[in-house]
């Protein structure tokens, strides 16, 4: 099995500014998304996710442009999320250079969205993102739901049926990010990373608590994830992609040197 | 000098045109006019979703007729990407079974469903990342490249040349060796993305566009 996992670096850009606290004083701005999105590729990142958290309407078009500028000078498959609800949203995203777009929100209150824009721009583009949370009890059998709004919404759709479902509609990989996981730097969930993974053909991006590089690696063993996503953990300098790469080639898992 | 990537509706093709204008100074068009096409020192040929969908569209943009005689004049270097590549072939069986353009003997099968790897994971199709490209023979396109290089895939069916000839590069997945570089004459042919495969792949074109077959 020569095919490697890939490590994802992650770009939460608001206004033209990534945020998330890049700088080491933890305050929320950040950077240049085009200048971080350099160096990840200079390190060697498998791909890059941009997702837009821009919160008003007339910003996006920042976006646009950051999205051009990135494409023109990283020639590394670049997803690009937020606020997608058209097929329009998506032919403008991959007219500025995007390779794949994630569908979120939108995948949740239309999913016949994901099957027209399945059809229309190809599978291969299509990334349905998952926000789940447990909401089983503990001793109870596992059990995922579907959040919106930030994991602040239930849905009341069980996650793993509801990746099945993205699947039959035509996404073409799943971005799964774990709710509860979110933001805690205590690692993925993996019960819900290795339920879905196995429940599906196409390949899954693990999301969601990545806070050191065991996380990394559980992920993809125990989790069987084909994708590791993080965002903090590489903009804080904590670890760069390098020491990601190694440290998982090291642990059996083949990577891309 | 003039780079023409041909657009016959399917795909996107801005990242090629991109990648092709970081690598050169000549001019990259993006075009589906014939005139532009049989002006063009070079074709690129891109193609993504679903082969029928890409036959057709070829089809329909009146264009298929165009290739199939630039294929056969062998005047221009011509590099095919992803379904580009596919489409060379003479037969697909995707969407039930689809003629192509049958420039090279052999055809694209799908690499299965329920597969699963020697360690017992699920292999996931659509193949998708980067997988290692072994070199059958030397190629100009090559150059630079280092044998074993990995370059960016997603592809669900493959190519299986009925020639080893036509062969420059192949890589194994879910048991099988996809034909991933192939080629004849003045055209070469790859499944993965040079455009998005960082180095090795802005090489593979820096290569294309230096070529002289």
């Amino acid at each position: 099995m020569t095919l490697a996992k890939r490590i994802i670096p992650c770009l939460d850009v608001d206004a033209g500014r990534v945020v998330k606290g890049v700088n080491f004083v933890g305050i929320r701005d950040a950077g240049d998304p085009v200048e971080i999105a350099k160096r990840y590729n200079q390190q060697g990142a498998d791909e890059i996710t941009f997702l837009d958290i821009t919160a008003s309407h007339e910003d996006r078009g920042t976006t646009v442009e950051m999205v051009e500028r990135i494409a023109g000078e990283v020639f590394i498959p670049l997803t690009v999320g937020g606020g997608i609800r058209r097929c329009e949203d998506i032919r403008t995203m991959l007219n500025a250079g995007a390779d794949k777009i994630s569908i979120n929100t939108a995948a949740v209150t239309h999913p016949d969205f994901v099957r027209e824009a399945a059809e229309r721009f190809g599978s291969q583009c299509i990334v349905v993102a998952i926000d789940a949370k447990r909401v089983s009890a503990e001793g109870e059998p596992p059990r995922w739901e579907i959040f919106t709004h930030g994991g602040r919404r239930p849905t009341g759709l069980d996650a793993v049926e509801w990746a099945r479902k993205m699947v039959d509609y035509g996404a073409g990989e799943l971005l799964l990010t774990s709710m509860d996981r979110d933001g805690t730097k205590v690692g993925f969930d993996l019960g819900v990373t290795r339920a879905i993974s196995d429940a599906v053909e196409v390949p899954v991006i693990a999301s969601g608590g990545v806070g050191n590089l065991d996380h990394l690696v559980a992920g993809v063993k125990e989790g069987g994830a084909d994708a590791v996503l993080a965002a903090s953990i590489f903009h804080f300098g904590e670890y760069t992609i390098p020491d990601a790469k190694r440290y998982m080639a090291e642990h059996g898992i083949e990577m891309r040197l | 000098m003039t780079i023409a990537v041909i657009d016959y509706g399917m795909g996107n093709l801005h990242s090629v045109a991109k990648a092709l204008e970081h690598v050169t100074h000549e001019n990259v068009v993006v075009t589906s006019d014939p005139r532009a096409i049989r002006g063009a020192s070079r074709l690129v040929l891109p193609g993504q979703g679903a082969i029928r969908d890409c036959m057709g569209e070829l089809e329909r943009s009146e264009l298929r007729g165009l290739v199939s005689e630039l294929l056969d004049a062998q005047q221009k270097p011509l590099l095919g990407i992803c379904v580009g590549q596919q489409m060379l072939f003479e037969h697909s069986d995707e969407n039930g079974g689809i003629d192509c353009l049958g420039f090279l003997p052999g055809r694209v099968r799908h690499f299965g469903q329920q597969l699963v790897g020697p360690d017992g994971e699920r292999l996931k199709v659509p193949h998708m990342g980067w997988n290692r490209v072994a070199q059958h023979h030397a190629h100009p396109l090559w150059q630079g490249i280092d044998d074993g290089a990995r370059f960016y895939f997603v592809h669900s069916y493959y190519v299986d040349a009925a020639s080893p000839d036509d062969v420059f590069g192949s890589t194994h997945y879910a048991g099988v060796e996809a034909h991933v570089a192939t080629g004849r004459g003045c055209v070469f042919a790859v499944q993965f993305h040079p455009e998005k495969s960082a180095r090795d792949g802005l090489q593979l074109l820096e290569n294309f566009v230096n070529w002289a077959p």
